[in-house]
């Protein structure tokens, strides 16, 4: 049976019905098109679904829609502000923290959580911090340079 | 990796799920979904009905009374890792948490859905028989309490009876020496071998107790309890840790699988037994 359901997603309120075995990645994506969290391994080890869901980084694709419902959620297409990149952003950006592309939105979902609880991450707590997600292009030196940027930028 | 299609019904109380669960048998408890849902995506299971006490406000708590530490059931992993009254103490938890998953599956995961999971290669179970924690079962005909050394049955089953949803984890406050050491699955995270040492030592470097918890290497978590009789009463000295940890294995059916045999596992367990006791009596 559908269930009704509301989230609220990068500030807009979206009204819904799903089936509650609907993911909540698959609602994102395929119910409102917000094509910028990817389906990786789909079994809780990659990392590439990582949105923010009342401001905790989680993987959306072991979540049900149904359990999202009255929850504010941000994806990578919410944390741009007016224009500008986010610094977590902005240090992918100048730090080559990416090639292919597919792993970014998660890898920058997550290491908003890591700078957001703690300001002055050390390499190794980076690292730590990015176990859940796999990136199998950039040996992950740049994405942890890149997170570094992003600390100094968001304190300074 | 669709789940088959089940029913969705979220209780607002602990009572309300109570209601639902005592109406259909078949259905199972959704807490954080970390064990439950990658099960049902695989379709391992298929429960008709889910009832999510994820809204349950009362459930997630970490309190200090009557010299018991209480740990709610819905209470995360990263909120178990963060507690600065655990890090105090009772630091086996704080430990323990950190080599779950990773930061997202700890944000959600559970540690009552973990334990009521029962996976044999979760690292709560070895921590819960290491600490001789006490499991508070809750039914429409009242509460009980479970030891952890009665809890844990077989592969993925534990002594909850149909009706029953675990609603709270006690441990007693002691002045132990504790450590969890993890070989990880370097691509699922769970563990190879985990070992949970609590020790109780005395004033000239004896161990006057311990308790040792091991999962990953059976069927299901279990208490060591061969290198538990031997180090009682014995000096910590690396000779005697090393030969007591040699008991890790003893009377236990091991697991073997494609990333580790059964002699292998055996092999580890003793290294990582040894290392667990020697990192625990350093935290004296």
């Amino acid at each position: 049976m559908k269930q009704a359901i509301s989230i609220n997603v990068n500030g807009v309120d979206y009204p819904g019905e799903v089936e509650p075995r609907m993911l909540l990645v698959h609602y994102l994506r395929d119910v409102l098109g917000l094509t910028g969290t990817h389906v990786g391994c789909e079994t809780s080890i990659c990392g590439a679904c990582t949105i923010l869901i009342d401001g905790q980084a989680v993987k959306s694709c072991t979540m049900f829609a149904v359990q999202a419902d009255g929850s504010n959620v941000t994806t990578i297409e919410g944390l741009a502000a007016n224009g500008n990149l986010h610094p977590v952003q902005e240090g992918f950006w100048e730090c080559h923290g990416l090639q292919c592309g597919y792993c970014t939105p998660g890898m920058i979902m997550t290491s908003t959580q890591i700078i957001d609880r703690n300001p002055d991450p050390s390499r190794e707590e980076i690292r730590h911090g990015l176990e859940g997600n796999l990136c199998r292009c950039t040996g992950y030196q740049h994405i942890v340079e890149a997170v570094e940027y992003a600390a100094k930028k968001a304190s300074a | 990796m669709i789940p088959a299609q089940f029913d969705y019904a979220r209780a607002n109380t602990l009572d309300e799920a109570l209601n639902l669960l005592a109406q259909n048998e078949d259905a199972k408890i959704l807490a954080g979904g970390h064990s439950l849902i990658p099960a049902m995506k695989l379709r391992l299971m298929q429960p008709p009905l889910l009832i999510d006490i994820g809204r349950i406000k009362d459930l997630s708590y970490i309190d200090e009374a009557d010299g018991q530490i209480r740990i709610g059931a819905m209470t995360t992993h990263y909120q178990i890792e963060s507690s600065d009254l655990l890090k105090r103490m009772c630091p086996l938890l704080p430990e323990c948490a950190s080599h779950i998953g990773d930061m997202q599956v700890r944000n959600k995961g559970t540690i009552g859905g973990s334990l009521a999971h029962s996976d044999p290669a979760a690292d709560w179970p070895a921590a819960a028989l290491a600490l001789n924690a006490e499991l508070v079962a809750v039914s429409k005909d009242g509460e009980r309490t479970i030891k952890a050394d009665d809890f844990f049955v077989d592969l993925l089953t534990t002594a909850l009876n149909p009706g029953e949803i675990l609603r709270e984890i006690r441990i007693n406050k002691n002045g132990s020496s504790q450590a969890y050491v993890k070989m990880p699955h370097p691509a699922s995270g769970f563990a190879i071998v985990g070992v949970a040492a609590n020790l109780i030592m005395n004033g000239s470097n004896e161990c006057t107790s311990a308790r040792i918890g091991i999962t990953g290497v059976a069927a299901k978590a279990y208490r060591a309890t061969g290198v538990e009789n031997a180090m009682a009463g014995s000096q910590l000295n690396e000779a005697a840790i090393a030969t007591a940890a040699k008991h890790v294995s003893d009377n236990t059916d091991i697991n073997g699988d494609l990333f580790a045999s059964a002699d292998y596992r055996r092999h580890l367990a003793a290294v990582y037994t040894r290392r667990a006791i020697q990192t625990a009596a350093s935290r004296v």
